[in-house]
């Protein structure tokens, strides 16, 4: 009986120890940002499935806002508004919803410069970017030849471009396209989109493709420093397979790293060696001035094929379908990390430009393509890092940072010595991971940020749909230390921290009336009015604490469509009001100081329809409503609106 | 050799009162008067600054929120002082300088008795629109508080209601002051002086 008990219990012994608690001390103090505090770091986390881009600050998990992007969101009437409808459009139409894959800031000489964050979707293949003064969705362009553009919105060293790729090759867009999935490898192509940033206004512009052979593009990361010029991504399903990928996808030992001098592929583009190309795609701008957006569609695009020229793209060996590809600060090293490998190959810039002088290369092409020998573009390789290695990230002391997936870890290692330093457990299998700054030629460094796929025990059960988290660290000594979980919106891929003093001071209060150009603004309470156009009805409301004007309307019959252009008029910060009417099909209005905004409203039945501020903006937020009267289609009721008796017309 | 006359001032003095109607001259285009809001909702404070010319600060804010208690809006038209008040400092200033160079003892007191009586009424005119916007309530105000009046104070610091107001000289105001406190110490200077000069 004792035996058995001193048996169970050895073996007892011998099982390791559980995830646990790895708190230390004073984390919470480390962590805790006092109430009017605010954080160090911004940091805009994406949202995966949820469509939307997240900021939170750092090191408090703080959230601070959901900016939607490519999803409605009827809080904000994204998508709901007259005003928002066309950021949402595609050539396929309007697309209510996206996956929200990664965030990049954009960059100038290596470093972020505060201006924008870029946003890729993986669905409906499309790049967003977002104003960093606003806080808002600012332009969405779609990207032809394309499906799912997850190997984006990677840009170069000053965001001369923000790189698009498509993740499932697909046939170039047209009428040809239609072909026997089984042809994939005779019809099925890569494309790679070179989307220009205006350095003033932002503005995309794609200008040209590279098509490639059918790869799955994965991650990419363009050169900095001393690899300024080249883009790297990872490949994987060099198989080319169409079909259960998950197996055909994962014969071959080894994938590739894609090498593409991209200063060359702007010169071939300038010289005029593109070919154009018929497509359709969406390009959709917000102004702030006429608080509107646009979508143009556009129907030609340049695309290069790399085959056809000897000098724009090289593919580098590399273990194991490689998912995250990342250029240390330098620029010197690539480190890949193949999912299915069991160790992390970092490629050497200097070698890899050595090899191709001495065409270094294997004996046969792929797909038109050189093969840089595996050997020479390697720097070395960490061996034993973890199971299932998916990104890695850099900070400001020579170490990198790569999570592991299946084996649920951060691991820190030494860049030059290849040597595994630390490591910490995640709670549960991390995807990205973010250091701050960890992509640049300066990493701020002193934090990281783990976001992790899986939950289960570690909040409070919601039922079977559980949140994604986020786990902070701090780095700043030898050990990773964890200091903070909290749960994330939607499913959070990568993410990017700035420093709080580079955005707050710059951030927009009000919007100036004066220089609102909204045709349907109401300019004060002397223009609120209302006009029918044949069976269109025009409401030029204003609000201002806390009435609105008009808040009386008579006249509106079945068969109208009635626009409510709400312009807040307003010029003091943090003072937004709210816009809503019984029976809208579609949302509230949130029209912030010196805004207009408009609800489209078609009633179904006659009757007094209440709309009322929703937003509560003052002690008499309550008082803020109104009425509207709704005939029968042949009433004479005339069209009439007020509020007050004193403002009677 | 400085000629001692009952009837001129010291050089020194004079120039002083050069600087400072110099001085008075920039006040036409300087803020006068101040006043702070602070409220809860309003950490970062609302400001009300009063040029001899115009209002300026968060005025649109501020007849914004006034309107919950009846307070009449602040518009620069209703106020006759602001087409009068650029043309009377500038006058004083004027008249600093020309008694300045002139240096006649007897303008000086002439213009300190001026100063000293524009001083107060400008003042009285200041407290009676106060007293005016913080009385005159709109009957019809959505709060209504019994007994309540919103006058801010002359200077210093009153609770109305949420909102604390501070009310200060603003830099205008304190070269004003600085003037009169300049007038003040030549005419005494020099009525002693003059003084002494009669004894002998």
């Amino acid at each position: 009986m004792l035996a058995v008990a001193a048996v169970s219990l050895s073996f007892n012994a011998c099982k390791p120890k559980g995830a646990g608690s790895a708190v230390s001390g004073n984390a919470a103090e480390r962590a805790y940002v006092p109430p009017g505090k605010y954080d160090e770091f911004y940091n805009f986390v994406s949202g995966g499935f949820s469509g939307q881009m997240s900021v939170y600050g750092l090191p408090s998990g703080r959230l601070f806002r959901v900016i939607p992007v490519f999803s409605v969101d009827p809080e904000k009437a994204w998508g709901f508004s007259e005003e928002t409808k066309p950021m949402l459009m595609t050539s396929h139409g309007f697309v209510p919803w996206d996956d929200l894959h990664h965030i990049e800031a954009s960059f100038t000489d290596g470093m972020p410069d505060g201006k924008w964050m870029f946003a890729n979707s993986n669905n409906t293949p499309r790049l967003a970017r977002i104003d960093l003064a606003t806080h808002r969705t600012a332009e969405i362009i779609e990207i032809p030849n394309t499906g799912g553009n997850h190997c984006s919105p990677f840009t170069t060293e000053n965001s001369e471009y923000v790189i698009a790729a498509t993740r499932f090759s697909v046939p170039p867009d047209g009428p040809e396209s239609d072909v026997p999935i089984s042809s994939y490898k005779e019809n099925f192509k890569g494309h790679i989109s070179f989307v220009s940033v205006d350095k003033a206004s932002g503005e995309f512009n794609i200008q040209f493709q590279l098509k490639t052979p059918g790869l799955n593009f994965d991650l990419s990361s363009a050169g900095k420093g001393v690899s300024n010029g080249w883009l790297f991504m990872s490949c994987y399903n060099s198989e080319q397979a169409h079909t259960l990928l998950e197996v055909s996808a994962s014969k071959n030992d080894k994938d590739f790293v894609l090498a593409i001098n991209w200063k060359k592929a702007e010169e071939y583009f300038k010289a005029g060696r593109g070919k154009k190309q018929a497509v359709r795609y969406a390009h959709n701008k917000y102004d702030e001035h006429k608080h509107s957006a646009t979508s143009e569609i556009k129907t030609e695009v340049t695309v290069l094929d790399v085959a056809d020229f000897q000098d724009l793209a090289y593919l580098i060996p590399c273990p194991k379908s490689p998912h995250g590809t990342d250029v240390s600060p330098t620029g010197e090293y690539i480190v890949s990390s193949g999912k299915l490998a069991a160790l992390i190959p970092v490629f050497s810039f200097a070698k890899l430009q050595q090899a191709i002088a001495d065409k270094d290369f294997e004996s046969e092409l792929y797909d038109g393509i050189p093969v840089v020998k595996y050997e020479s573009a390697l720097y070395g390789e960490v061996e034993k890092p973890g199971l299932g290695p998916l990104h890695t990230e850099f900070d400001d002391k020579g170490n990198a940072y790569t999570s592991f997936f299946v084996s649920s870890e951060i691991v820190k290692w030494n860049l030059e010595k290849l040597e595994v330093l630390d490591r910490q457990p995640t709670y549960y299998s991390v995807g990205h991971l973010m250091v701050a700054g960890g992509n640049a030629k300066k990493p701020y460094g002193k934090y990281l940020v783990a976001y992790n796929k899986i939950t289960k025990d570690r909040f409070l059960p919601t039922g079977p749909e559980l949140c994604h988290a986020a786990q902070l660290f701090d780095i700043s000594g030898d050990k990773m230390e964890l200091l903070l979980d909290f749960p994330t919106i939607g499913e959070p891929h990568y993410a990017q921290a700035l420093p709080a003093d580079m955005l707050m001071d710059k951030s927009v209060k009000i919007y100036d009336i004066n220089a609102n150009h909204h045709p349907f603004k109401a300019n004060g309470e002397a223009e609120a009015r209302v006009e029918r156009h044949g069976n269109i009805v025009r409401v030029f409301m204003t609000t201002i604490r806390s009435h609105l004007t008009p808040d009386v309307i008579e006249g509106i019959k079945l068969g109208d469509e009635v626009h409510f252009h709400v312009t807040n008029l307003e010029q003091d910060w943090d003072m937004p009001h709210g816009f809503a009417i019984k029976g809208a099909n579609n949302s509230e209005l949130l029209i912030m100081p010196g805004e207009t905004q408009t609800i489209k409203w078609v009633p179904d039945r006659v009757g007094i329809f209440p709309f009322y501020c929703t937003d509560f903006c003052s002690a008499l937020h309550q008082e803020m409503s109104g009425y509207v009267r709704v005939s029968p289609k042949a009433s004479n009721v005339a069209l009439t609106s007020y509020t007050g008796e004193k403002q009677q017309n | 050799m400085v000629v001692k006359s009952p009837y001129t001032i010291k050089p020194l003095h004079g120039a002083l009162l050069i600087v400072g109607g110099m001085a008075l001259l920039a006040v036409i285009l300087l803020p006068i008067w101040r006043i702070e809001l602070d409220a809860a909702q309003y950490p970062e404070g609302l400001e009300l600054l009063i040029y001899s010319y115009k209002l300026d600060g968060q005025v649109e804010i501020i007849n914004g929120l006034n309107h919950y208690i009846g307070m009449k809006t602040l518009h620069a038209d209703d106020f006759v002082e602001f087409t009068v008040l650029p043309y009377l400092v500038g006058l004083y200033g004027l008249a600093f300088i020309l008694v300045g160079a002139v240096r006649r003892r007897g303008w000086l007191y002439v213009l300190f008795g001026a100063f000293v009586l524009f001083g107060v009424v400008a003042m009285a005119d200041f407290w009676r629109w106060l007293y005016d916007y913080g009385h005159d309530l709109d009957p019809s105000a959505p709060i209504k508080v019994p007994g309540m009046s919103y006058q801010p104070p002359l200077i210093g610091f009153k609770q109305l209601l949420n909102f604390g107001a501070y009310s200060i000289p603003a830099i205008g105001g304190w070269i004003f002051i600085g003037c009169g406190a300049v007038l003040a110490y030549c005419v005494y200077v020099e009525w002693r002086m003059a003084n002494k000069l009669k004894k002998s």
